[in-house]
């Protein structure tokens, strides 16, 4: 486990490297999430000191965006794409497999830690859905049974 | 043996990093000496991943390719089970008019060299040659419009921002694309990023920027690794920099990633994101021409508007204007996506009809099942049923359907959709999209799927309700956001009624 130290030191590090940049928040709040896997709740003020606003408009774009997490994921992240295209191709059943089969409603984590199930709003995969990503990688015309295989591989 | 192989998303959505893999052992087995260029895609989607293999007579295409068609492709070529022919004879290639994708698949997008002996810098050389207002005039000619969505000509805004005094401008490239069905700007940016780099030079030549950003969405993890080095290249080669390509103009630019939220792809919630602050859209005036970025007078451009300034220039405004209909000038990269046959990137001048585009490109359904309804621009556009094939593609004629070309993806759905069920999706998208600043869209949209459910509970009171909703949130909004949620909303109750129709339903 992370202590606040070393939090601290960390998101030093990142501030470093983003000094002078025109806003820079966004990039900073990345860079951290790469980082932990989320934006631990220590990173936040020490970021807020250095761009000189306050704890909770930090907070407030934080919590703005989708993409940021205030907790842990699972060790996988699985993100299904809900748009049109894709629901077109069967979509929304395919997305009904996974949560029944690994028990989980949408941004819910799996009892074990082992997956989050996050919805996402197209990945530019139209032409070949439905489309998904797991742990950053891509896939294309996912169905029921290749489901059923990553949960059969990664649990 | 020099092998083609795309690099782009939907390849590698599809195995192309496979088809890669087993290339290079294959080749290594076999002793042959590979050149592996990972390409962008030409957009047969349906055919990725598609290889191409150099050859006296031409580049020879070959897809879908699976790991053990990847032997084969160092035999008899012609013998090869999933040979396709050359692939500057295929229909798909031969019957587009590929001006700003001209170079896509083409070219080894991160090649400088490749993209020079394709027409690359010529635009911008003939641009540094002229005046700001000679460069604008040039746009203007064009008839170019804006690719993201709202159509606005392009030179025009150039022009405030030239125009505008200022100590700093800026030039903003809109790559959210949070639209379904759209893939243009992920392509382009993937298969041709030194394009976008030369056509945001020259609107900082335009204009008097000497800083430019690319937002792109973090949804698209390849199209930000390219870019980046794409930056990286154009910066060594001295396109960007304090002197581009030698000249007395200052240019350069970062690389900007989204963080999940489809109404950063509205300008100025857009602006606010880079600012590093919360992605709420701002009231206009101040028009971001005049006061953008941190204030200042800033260019805020789709990837597509950008990427089509350099063939403009290379080719002449006269050229570009001589294709397309009416009031909507040049070509427009279609994206075929959802249930279709032959889905993809389909670069052609405005004007043909929707049945053409779904019926003759797109081949019908996936499914072989009745097409019945196409979703144009978007989440934000309208459903269009059979009846209204005949409308040519442009932005005129879109509108006077009550629809819209957006960024001119279309999504194809069979007789299984449900558009009480799309009509809803709209809804709820909009509700968790909403950037929260005004009420009808905000709380409208949440109330729009709960009128929805009651419609489909067989209240049919509620049918009125939702038109009256709808009517608000197309006045009361101040974007498009909750002020284009009722076009798909509403073109779903008016062509598919029977979805609508409880007693139908009850009757079943
Ligand atoms: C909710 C919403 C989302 C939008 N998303 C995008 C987008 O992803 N990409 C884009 O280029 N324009 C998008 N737009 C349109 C932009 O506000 C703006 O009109 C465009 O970037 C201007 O560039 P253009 O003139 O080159 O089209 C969106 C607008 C709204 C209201
Ligand atoms: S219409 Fe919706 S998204 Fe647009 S400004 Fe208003 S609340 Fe924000
Ligand atoms: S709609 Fe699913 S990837 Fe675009
Ligand atoms: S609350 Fe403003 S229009 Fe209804």
């Amino acid at each position: 486990m992370l202590d606040s130290a070393d939090i601290a030191t960390r998101v030093e590090e990142i501030l470093n490297v983003h000094k002078g940049m025109e806003g820079a928040l966004l990039p900073i709040l990345h860079a951290v999430q790469a980082d932990f896997g989320f934006v631990p709740p220590e990173a936040l003020p020490i970021i807020a000191k250095d761009l000189n606003i306050s704890k909770a408009e930090a907070h407030g774009v934080m919590s703005f965006y989708h993409d940021f997490r205030e907790k842990p994921a699972g060790r996988h992240v699985l993100k299904l794409c809900r748009a049109e295209a894709c629901q077109a191709m069967g979509g929304d059943r395919v997305a009904a497999h996974a949560q029944k089969a690994l028990g989980v409603d949408w941004h819910e984590t799996t009892a074990d830690g082992a997956v989050t199930l996050d919805p996402i709003f197209c990945l530019g995969l139209c032409a070949c859905g439905p489309a998904a990503m797991l742990d950053g990688k891509l896939i294309g015309r996912i169905d029921e049974a290749r489901i059923d295989a990553i949960i059969g591989d990664i649990k | 043996m020099k092998i083609y192989l795309p690099l782009d998303s939907a390849a590698v959505a599809l195995g192309a990093d496979e088809i890669a893999h087993a290339i290079g052992v294959h080749a290594r087995s076999k002793g042959v000496a590979l050149d592996l260029v990972r390409n962008g895609s030409r957009g047969m989607v349906f055919l990725e991943p598609m290889a191409e293999v150099e050859t006296p007579a031409g580049r020879m295409a070959f897809g879908p390719l699976t790991p053990a068609d990847v032997p084969a492709l160092f035999g008899d070529l012609a013998a090869h089970p999933k040979a396709l022919g050359l692939i500057d004879d295929l229909p798909w290639m031969k019957a587009q008019t590929r001006l700003t994708f001209a170079r896509c698949g083409v070219i080894d997008p991160l090649s400088i060299d490749d993209y020079r002996a394709q027409g690359g810098f010529v635009g911008l050389k003939r641009a540094l040659a002229m005046s700001k207002a000679e460069i604008v005039a040039e746009v203007t000619n064009s008839g170019l419009r804006g690719r993201g969505g709202a159509g606005f000509p392009t030179g025009i805004k150039w022009k405030t921002v030239s125009e505008a005094e200022a100590d700093r401008k800026y030039i903003v490239c809109n790559a959210d694309e949070g639209d379904s069905a759209t893939f243009a700007d992920r392509m382009l940016m993937e298969g041709d990023p030194l394009t976008l780099i030369e056509g945001m030079v020259i609107a900082g030549l335009a204009t008097g920027a000497t800083k430019g950003f690319v937002y792109i969405r973090s949804e698209y993890p390849i199209a930000i690794d390219v870019m980046q080095k794409a930056v990286v290249l154009a910066r060594d080669e001295g396109v960007l920099g304090a002197s581009v390509l030698g000249s007395a103009h200052a240019f350069d630019m970062e690389i900007r990633v989204g963080a999940g939220a489809y109404v950063c792809g509205e300008e100025t919630s857009l602006l606010n994101s880079l600012e590093g602050k919360r992605g709420v859209v701002r009231a206009k005036p101040p028009l971001p021409a005049l006061q953008g970025f941190m204030g200042k007078p800033t260019v805020v451009n789709n990837v597509i508007s950008l990427a089509s300034v350099p063939v403009i220039f290379e080719k002449g405004a006269e050229h570009y204007k001589t294709f397309g209909l009416g009031r909507s000038r040049g070509t427009i990269p279609l994206q075929i996506a959802g249930n279709v046959k032959h889905g993809g990137l389909y670069e052609i001048a405005f004007g043909l009809s929707l049945g053409e585009i779904v019926d003759k490109i797109a081949g019908g359904t996936a499914s072989g099942r009745p097409v019945k309804a196409v979703q144009v621009g978007g989440p934000l556009g309208a459903y269009f049923p059979r009846a209204l094939f005949d409308t040519p593609f442009g932005y005129e004629e879109f509108a006077g359907k009550d629809g819209l070309i957006g960024h001119a993806g279309l999504t194809v759905f069979d007789d299984t959709a449900d558009m009480l069920k799309q009509a809803r999706f709209a809804m709820e998208f909009c509700a968790i999209e909403s950037c929260g600043k005004c009420t009808p869209c905000r709380l409208g949209a949440v109330r729009g799927t709960e009128t929805i459910d009651r419609i489909a509970r067989g209240d049919a009171a509620a049918i009125p309700l939702l038109t009256d909703l709808c009517n608000t949130m197309k006045a009361g909004s101040l974007c498009a956001l909750g002020g284009f949620t009722p076009y798909p909303v509403m073109s779903a109750l008016s062509h598919f009624p029977d979805d609508f129709n409880a007693m139908k339903e009850a009757a079943e």
